[in-house]
């Protein structure tokens, strides 16, 4: 469903942050993508969507090479490719309902969108998602008066309305505390069984990684050193993607002991 | 013991270091700067006798415009108040109006280098020339009259207005910028969504600022042909009427204050 094929980043710094990545992923896959700071993880995914140009390699979404897009083309392309940030990104100025429907800016003419008319369709949908994460009656409010767990929700929703195929989702629990990272995971994790998502989802907590994914890829200075089950991940392998420490703790199995809010 | 050895290595002294690291330029810098400053008022040659002869000058001046006379006989100070508040309202509509595309174009962050090069060429030139310099080119190409001040009052609007625009737009965030083009939305819808609302209150409040300041240039404006009331302040005083030339300058007073008054207001409300 994608496959990534050689694909390399060099920064005009120098910096080689992908050393020519080959992964292919099959269709409703959900895979985590882990490995320190600097390791090339956000790199990797913004080179799927281009919002950074690879310098070499493919990309390729259900037969469509990503890299050789015109850039009309791109945008077209980037409808089906939902993202989800850190620090949730919304525009903070902008309503909780306006957040969600850019979701759908690829959709939709210019004017439509200047005057916010946007189609029934989409504005059901938009009040249908905001309603599955429990956000119903936040629509009017403005971005930033929301908890950071809130936005987040926000931010799933306006990927989620783009009818995306693949969803590429960098760090989303890097500044919410562990109970609501736990929420937000198993979201994403519930909205892509429910949709048959293709998701990539760059994490830095290795426990998390483990309890809702199926497949894990250990990064480290932009290659690839682990690719496999989330059992897998034994202190060899964290030691070869993050280097030497006690991991004894990391990989305790835990019980899933926290419940839906 | 732990601590002795503790003592005896670490110093018990810290300075912060200084700005300029090398204390030959440092000091040279210093005294340079010392020196150029008594030198530079050795060589203004201040006149005690002239400062004190036109103390009583001074005086009798401003005895003159007192009482103000705010009478109006021939009408010419209504007119001229109104003329500078549609002169001022105009060319801060019109100049913010181009100011915008100058704007974008000169925000590295949206535009290509040849865009950004040719905006910010734009803004430069609009700025090296003050609004009286430009009234003067404005009312020998134009004539006489408050179509020069307004076209003064715009240009200089354009420097003022795209500069910090651009400026707002460098600083904006990023991932939000991110996050909307992602989505697959096109430039214009991209400016609307993530650009746009991060800028608007900042803009709105520059508006009303630039409004006030084009109100006060225009009475600048005025005095070299570019009509308003200034063109009254000036014909005031040429014909000596001290007493209406202090009427026309306390109500610029009282205009400008109730502007200010009115854009902290609205820059607190859009905030």
């Amino acid at each position: 469903m994608l496959k990534l094929e050689n694909l390399t980043k060099r920064y005009n710094t120098g910096d080689l942050a992908l050393q020519g990545i080959d992964l292919s992923i099959p269709g409703g896959q959900v895979l985590a993508l882990i490995g320190p700071s600097g390791a090339g993880k956000s790199t990797l995914i913004r080179c799927i969507n281009r919002l950074v140009e690879p310098t070499n390699g493919s990309a390729i979404l259900n037969e469509v090479n990503l890299t050789k897009l015109s850039s009309r083309a791109l945008r077209k392309s980037r409808r089906k490719m939902g993202m989800i940030f850190q620090e949730y990104a919304l525009v903070e100025r902008l309503t909780v309902m306006e957040n969600v429907l850019s979701g759908r800016l690829g959709y939709v003419g210019f004017w439509k969108s200047f005057f916010r008319k946007f189609p029934k369709r989409d504005v059901n949908e938009a009040f249908r998602l905001l309603d599955r994460v429990g956000l119903l009656e936040m629509a009017d409010k403005r971005a930033d008066e929301l908890s950071g767990g809130q936005r987040q929700r926000v931010g799933i929703c306006r990927a989620l309305i783009q009818d995306p195929d693949l969803l590429l989702v960098d760090e989303p629990t890097a500044s919410l505390d562990p109970k609501t990272s736990r929420q937000i995971m198993r979201l994403i994790n519930e909205l892509c069984q429910e949709r048959g998502l293709t998701a990539i989802i760059n994490i830095h907590d290795v426990l998390l990684a483990q309890m809702f994914s199926q497949r894990i890829v250990g990064l480290a200075l932009g290659n690839i050193v682990y690719d496999g089950s989330p059992e897998g991940l034994t202190p060899e392998v964290l030691t070869k993607i993050y280097g030497e420490e006690d991991w004894s703790a990391t990989i305790e199995k835990v019980d899933d002991e926290y419940e839906e809010a | 013991m732990m601590n002795n050895v503790s003592e005896t290595l670490y110093p018990k002294s810290w300075k912060k270091p200084p700005f300029i690291k090398r204390s030959w330029l440092r000091w040279s810098i210093i005294i340079g700067s010392i020196l150029y400053l008594i030198a530079a008022l050795l060589s203004m040659d201040i006149n005690i006798q002239r400062v004190l002869e036109g103390l009583p000058r001074g005086q009798r001046f401003i005895e003159s415009f007192f009482p103000p006379n705010f009478s109006d006989n021939r009408g010419v100070v209504w007119e001229g108040i109104l003329e500078s508040i549609w002169m001022a309202i105009i060319s801060t509509v019109v100049g913010v109006a181009l100011s915008i595309p100058i704007g974008l174009g000169a925000a590295r962050n949206l535009a290509p280098l040849w865009v950004y090069m040719t905006c910010r060429f734009i803004i430069a030139g609009s700025r090296t020339f003050p609004e009286i310099i430009l009234a003067i080119f404005a009312v020998k190409l134009f004539g006489f009259g408050p179509f020069a001040g307004f076209i003064a009052l715009s240009l200089g609007t354009i420097g003022f207005f795209a500069k910090l625009l651009a400026e707002d737009i460098e600083n904006s965030s990023p991932a939000q910028a991110e996050a909307v083009k992602a989505t697959g939305a096109n430039w214009f819808q991209w400016i609307n969504y993530a650009i746009q609302p991060q800028v608007m209150p900042r803009m709105i409040g520059l508006s009303v600022y630039r409004l006030d300041i084009n109100f006060r240039e225009s009475a600048v404006v005025g005095i070299v042909g570019g009509g308003g009331i200034g063109a009254t302040l000036n014909t005031a005083f040429s014909r000596y009427e001290f007493d209406t030339a202090a009427a026309i300058l306390l109500i610029i007073i009282a205009i400008v204050m109730v502007l200010e008054y009115a854009s902290s207001h609205l820059r607190k409300w859009v905030q």
